[in-house]
């Protein structure tokens, strides 16, 4: 049997900053609560496409795993946590600047 | 030092110029990302996983005042006001925007400096001992030839496209401070009656399959040095696989083929191409060579260094770890320690860049040194100097008393910055030097090398330090992997795993287990971990290790 499609956001970096960024059901944020959940696979990989396409906003758009806290998005895996709050040695990174301006 | 000619200035210049216009065409939207990416890597620009991140290749290791004065300039002004040196001899900017970078790679180019070939599948920034030109046991200065290498290497038309990326290290003394043996070429300036030349090692690496290189020529004479890399990497063109990016790298090709068989097609491909090198190339090194005279080094009375030495008990500690010994009478090689415990290894402020620069100015005969231990080096300073220097750098946090010590530590950016990491390495580091000063216990335990890296690719060198730790993934949580007995010198041993890994919360009582066992085994205290290890073998310290296994056994 294949695997249940488990909740997925799509996440990437942005052009000009490098900056992590999330998919939302607008545009992009750099906060991950605001991403959109995929929970069926097909519109997901459609999403992602979508993302893809963006070539002059955002860089390497992938689907990551999360986990529902009621329906806002947590970081499934600690690669995807770092991400989403900076480096641990520096304050720095979205720890720095917490009312970044959105895309 | 060397100093551009015309000719480099005016490569530079081309080089940042066409790199603007791919930037631009990149943001207007000409280029895609897919296009981009081989134009950005060749000019050390890397997508991270909080940033972009800019690789500025520091050649040997070797910078002056001004040179270091303008990374600060450039961490301020474009970064978050720091740098990260690294164990390649680089530093590495974590917060660049695509916008500024062909801004940040023109004030480089103002001094000199250039971020070229330091990613791609090329012939990467030449590394050299940190100690070259001012140690005392060296033979010849490596440095001459390394720039001659750097120069060849740099946009050789023949070898940008290599089966995967090609490192070289160079060092001038027996005691190898290069890790030559782990690169894909190392080289060791060797004198044979009154003729200097070169032992020629290959095939060395760490990473996923860590490999000591192996010795293809025992002596090659200045004159066909060059012809002769230029036969090994054009062998290695040829025949390194392109089909598995896992088996791609030299050692792999050297491992799979034999040393003979190397040997041979490289003496043939040798005996083709050498008639080319016509002795432009050792005209050219001549001059290089002229640009590294030593300093004139002062006489001057050691008075104050003795007499800080028998007053100040902190100084005394810190020249019993931070000095080397130097060639010319009365002059030490100062390491300037950039492992404050708990600081992350290898960073920089662009006070503290600024503050070392200054000092070189003043008392160091304008040089600086990157070591691939992540710490800066004065090379060449009078000992009459040291108090001085001492309390300077004291002062900016850059007085730690810990060269060669266990919160000494190697660790790569890990998965705080690295797009590639499995896990973190600098929490690691960072808990292991604290932990280590609260129980005031580095001294008494000696020389000890903890090297971590944050994946398999080993940026960190963690087979060749004496406690080896490996950050994976296991099951989406941080494990690491203990390895023993690595050394990195000219004795070069890749360490040995001891058995399953530990949780983050786990590792530093495990290193504390390890330890303790080693002042517990030890003859006497000169007698280092490695040694004790080497004399005992991996027994005990798998015990202490794992006590449970022990418990089963009994």
């Amino acid at each position: 049997m294949p695997k249940p499609f488990t909740p997925k956001i799509v996440t990437a970096n942005a052009l000009l900053e490098g900056d992590v960024i999330y998919q939302t059901l607008t545009g992009w944020s750099r906060r991950i609560e605001e991403a959109e959940v995929l929970t069926d696979e097909a519109h997901a990989d459609l999403r992602l496409i979508e993302a893809s396409a963006q070539t002059r906003e955002v860089i390497g758009a992938y689907l990551a795993e999360v986990e529902l806290d009621g329906s806002r998005p947590r970081p499934a895996h600690f690669r995807e946590a770092f991400r989403a709050r900076g480096p641990s040695n520096y304050a720095h990174g979205k720890q720095q600047s917490k009312t970044q301006p959105r895309t | 030092m060397y100093h551009y000619t015309d000719f480099d200035q005016a490569f530079l210049r081309e080089r940042n110029a066409q790199f603007r216009t791919q930037v631009e065409r990149r943001i207007d939207g000409s280029l895609t990302e897919e296009e981009f990416k081989p134009l950005r890597l060749m000019n050390g620009l890397y997508l991270q996983l909080h940033a972009y991140m800019l690789r500025v290749a520091i050649p040997y290791g070797t910078v002056n005042s001004a040179q270091m004065e303008k990374l600060a300039e450039i961490a301020e002004r474009w970064d978050k006001g720091y740098g990260h040196f690294t164990t390649r001899q680089n530093i590495q900017y974590n917060w660049p925007e695509l916008r500024d970078v062909p801004d940040m790679l023109d004030a480089l180019a103002e001094v000199n400096l250039h971020a070229i070939q330091t990613s791609g599948n090329t012939i990467r920034n030449v590394t050299a001992d940190h100690f070259a030109g001012a140690a005392a046991d060296e033979v010849a200065d490596p440095r001459p030839v390394a720039e001659l290498i750097r120069q060849w290497s740099t946009d050789h038309p023949e070898f940008q496209f290599l089966p995967r990326k090609f490192k070289v290290a160079v060092t001038g003394a027996a005691a190898d401070r290069a890790v030559i043996k782990a690169h894909d070429i190392g080289l060791r300036i060797v004198r044979r009656g009154a003729e200097v030349g070169y032992e020629v090692v290959v095939g060395g690496g760490l990473g996923r399959t860590p490999m000591i290189g192996k010795v293809l020529y025992d002596f090659v004479a200045e004159e066909d040095l060059l012809p002769t890399l230029e036969a090994i990497v054009s062998v290695y063109n040829l025949l390194g696989r392109r089909d598995n990016k896992y088996k791609a790298r030299i050692k792999i090709t050297v491992h799979e083929n034999g040393i003979e068989e190397i040997r041979k097609r490289v003496d043939e491909r040798y005996a083709l191409i050498r008639p080319r090198f016509t002795g432009l190339d050792q005209q050219h090194l001549a001059r290089i060579r002229a640009n590294f005279a030593a300093p004139n080094f002062k006489v001057a009375d050691e008075a104050p260094y003795q007499w800080a030495r028998q007053h100040d008990p902190a100084f005394r500690a810190w020249s019993e770890t931070n000095l080397a010994e130097h060639r010319a009478p009365g002059y030490a090689i100062v390491t300037i320690s950039l492992k404050a415990h708990g600081a992350t290894p290898g960073d920089a402020s662009a006070r503290q860049m600024r503050l070392m620069a200054g000092l070189a100015r003043r008392y160091g005969h304008d040089e600086l040194r990157i070591s691939h231990e992540q710490n800066v080096i004065l090379p060449h300073v009078h000992k009459a100097d040291l108090p001085h220097i001492y309390a300077a750098l004291r002062a900016a946090e850059l007085g730690t008393a810990n060269v060669g010590l266990i919160s000494d530590i190697i660790a790569c950016p890990g998965m705080d910055y690295c797009a590639l990491a499995t896990a973190r390495s600098i929490p690691i580091a960072q808990e292991i030097a604290t932990h280590f000063e609260a129980l005031k216990l580095e001294h008494d335990i000696g020389p000890l090398k903890i090297k971590i890296s944050g994946c398999i690719n080993a940026c960190g060198h963690h087979h060749v330090g004496h406690i080896g730790i490996l950050g994976l993934d296991r099951a989406g949580v941080e494990n690491y992997q203990i390895t023993l007995g690595g050394d990195g010198t000219e004795d070069a041993t890749l360490g040995e795993r001891v058995g399953p890994g530990f949780s983050a919360d786990e590792i530093v009582p495990a290193v504390e287990r390890l330890v303790m066992t080693y002042l517990e085994m030890r003859t006497e205290p000169a007698e280092s971990f490695l040694q004790t290890y080497r004399r005992l073998g991996l027994a005990p310290f798998k015990a202490a290790l794992y006590p449970e296994a022990r418990a089963d056994a009994a």
